[in-house]
């Protein structure tokens, strides 16, 4: 039995060769909700196996960005392309495809509550990757688990997690069906200063071991700084700076500072 | 404020179209296929048999009180004998139905309201379709297939228990044989007073599961639309109830009588 079309997608990791390509290009995009302009002109590439993390104050479009991005919002002006389709103009097929290989973490880690954490594992790999076999399912499940060390709450409910392990088992059922970028919208929001740390490491391990590129968004220092391999920061709907945690950390500019 | 400047026929008729393009999403997604077996299972038994209880005692309360209420009047008419025939015809074409569907509005409605409302609200719907699944074929066509089978399995189950309920209330002043009530009753009812009744509560699920799908699917962010969405779920349910009812009555009126 041959893989289908969305699982062949999944599953093809980009080669070496590819490496340094812009995979997501984002060119003068613009976006209103009524009078309100969230994104003014906001310009960012990002290349394969690049983590960007994006800083900015709660407000500041920083969200709205990476909803484009996965097509989820529809910029009103600009060009933004992911692995070179224009994400405006794609159909509702197209579009499918395209969240096939995109994993998006939610600040909430949005873990089903109705499901167990399998069940939630199972999801996207029967739903989206359509594989029948219950053995490749199960050890799937298991290795991802394991991989984020959740291998003992595999049958527990989402609401028997502590706010860590929800953040752990909402990245499991995302890097399951192996996406190429990963989006994650604040990652450490309401943990504690230690979890925190350590779902900031395990973004990192998790980007080596699964070579996907990303996108974080968050303000959390600590976070930036051990994920980051370019910092954007962001301020009223525009990207001011760009450059390493340390680059930027050190600036002179007094509104950059003020972001550390 | 710009909300509170749009007059509410505009927000009546905005939201009308919503609902039409709600409809149209599901009928799209029920003849798609990869239609979910499991999940439309667990519905029914999440919506069927856990509501069966309600429904049950309910249909029988209002059985027992309508023959309670009845037999003085008929007495008085000296048309006792025809109490089960006017309680079987009663029960059957209009009190059974709507009872039972006013019952899972007020339950499943909201139930579905609710939970979608905290799906959206938590995100969970979103992360669905950005998964790539389909959300509105997991969620929406299972819920609403779910309340169109069941609610008229139940409005049969309360059609006799209210029954049962009659003839428990008769038995109480009178005794009359078990055999003789339910030859009286079945005998009363005609395929004209059944068929009707049966029809609209397919309708009456129907309407049950698309309201509660639709709010729930369309609230807002913060916890408090999730309140807002089961509570409109119910009201919204119970007023197409009674729409749905004057309606199907009128048609057979018409195509029967």
């Amino acid at each position: 039995m041959g893989k289908t079309k969305q699982e062949k997608t999944a599953t093809q990791k980009p080669s070496e060769n590819k490496k340094g390509e812009v995979v997501i290009h984002i060119k003068g995009v613009k976006k209103s909700f009524g009078e309100r302009e969230i994104l003014k002109n906001i310009t960012l590439d990002v290349k394969r196996g690049e983590n960007v993390v994006v800083l900015g104050r709660s407000g500041s479009g920083k969200s709205v960005t990476i909803q484009c991005v996965v097509g989820k919002l529809v910029p009103d002006e600009g060009e933004l392309t992911v692995f070179g389709e224009d994400v405006a103009s794609m159909n509702e097929r197209e579009l499918k495809e395209l969240r096939t290989r995109i994993g998006f973490l939610f600040q909430g880690a949005a873990l089903y509550d109705s499901m167990t954490v399998r069940e939630n594992m199972e999801f996207p790999l029967t739903r989206v990757l359509k594989i029948r076999d219950r053995h490749e399912i199960d050890k799937r499940v298991e290795d991802v688990l394991e991989s984020v060390g959740l291998g003992d709450a595999i049958d527990k409910m989402p609401s028997d997690l502590s706010g860590g392990m929800r953040k752990r088992a909402g990245l499991a059922r995302t890097l399951i069906v192996n996406p190429e970028i990963m989006l994650y919208d604040e990652p450490t929001t309401g943990l504690d200063p230690m979890t925190s740390r350590e779902i900031s490491k395990l973004i990192l391990d998790m980007q080596k071991k699964y070579k996907t590129t990303s996108i974080i968004i968050t303000h959390d220092m600590d976070c930036a700084r051990i994920t980051a391999d370019r910092v954007v920061i962001m301020h009223e709907g525009e990207y001011i700076a760009e450059g390493s945690f340390d680059e930027l950390k050190n600036s002179n500019d007094e509104l950059i500072c003020s972001f550390f | 404020m710009a909300d509170q400047a749009i007059p509410g026929w505009r927000k009546w008729l905005e939201e009308s179209g919503d609902q039409v393009v709600f409809l149209k999403g599901f009928f799209r997604n029920l003849f798609r296929g990869g239609f979910e077996w499991s999940e439309f299972v667990r519905q029914c038994y999440e919506i069927g048999y856990k509501s069966f209880g309600l429904v049950g005692i309910t249909a029988f309360i209002m059985g027992l009180v309508l023959a309670l209420q009845l037999r003085p009047t008929l007495v008085d008419f000296g048309a006792e004998s025809m109490l089960p025939r006017t309680l079987a015809v009663s029960i059957i074409r209009e009190i059974g139905p709507v009872i039972t569907a006013i019952i899972c509005a007020g339950k499943i409605a909201s139930g579905i309201g609710a939970e979608l409302g905290s799906m959206k609200v938590t995100e969970q719907i979103d992360a669905m379709d950005i998964s790539g699944a389909n959300p509105m074929q997991y969620l929406v066509v299972t819920r609403v297939l779910a309340t169109t089978f069941m609610v008229p399995l139940l409005a049969l189950l309360g059609d006799v228990i209210g029954l049962i309920g009659g003839y428990i209330a008769i038995n109480i002043q009178n005794s009359v044989s078990g055999m003789l009530y339910f030859h009286k009753c079945v005998g009363a009812i005609g395929f004209s007073d059944f068929l009707p009744a049966f029809i609209k509560t397919i309708f009456f699920g129907f309407a049950i599961g698309f309201i509660g799908c639709y709010k729930g699917y369309n609230s807002n962010r913060g916890t408090e639309s999730v309140g807002l969405s089961a509570n409109s779920a119910v009201v919204a349910a119970s007023l197409w109830i009674f729409v749905i009812d004057a309606i199907v009555v009128q048609i057979s009126n018409i195509l029967l009588y």
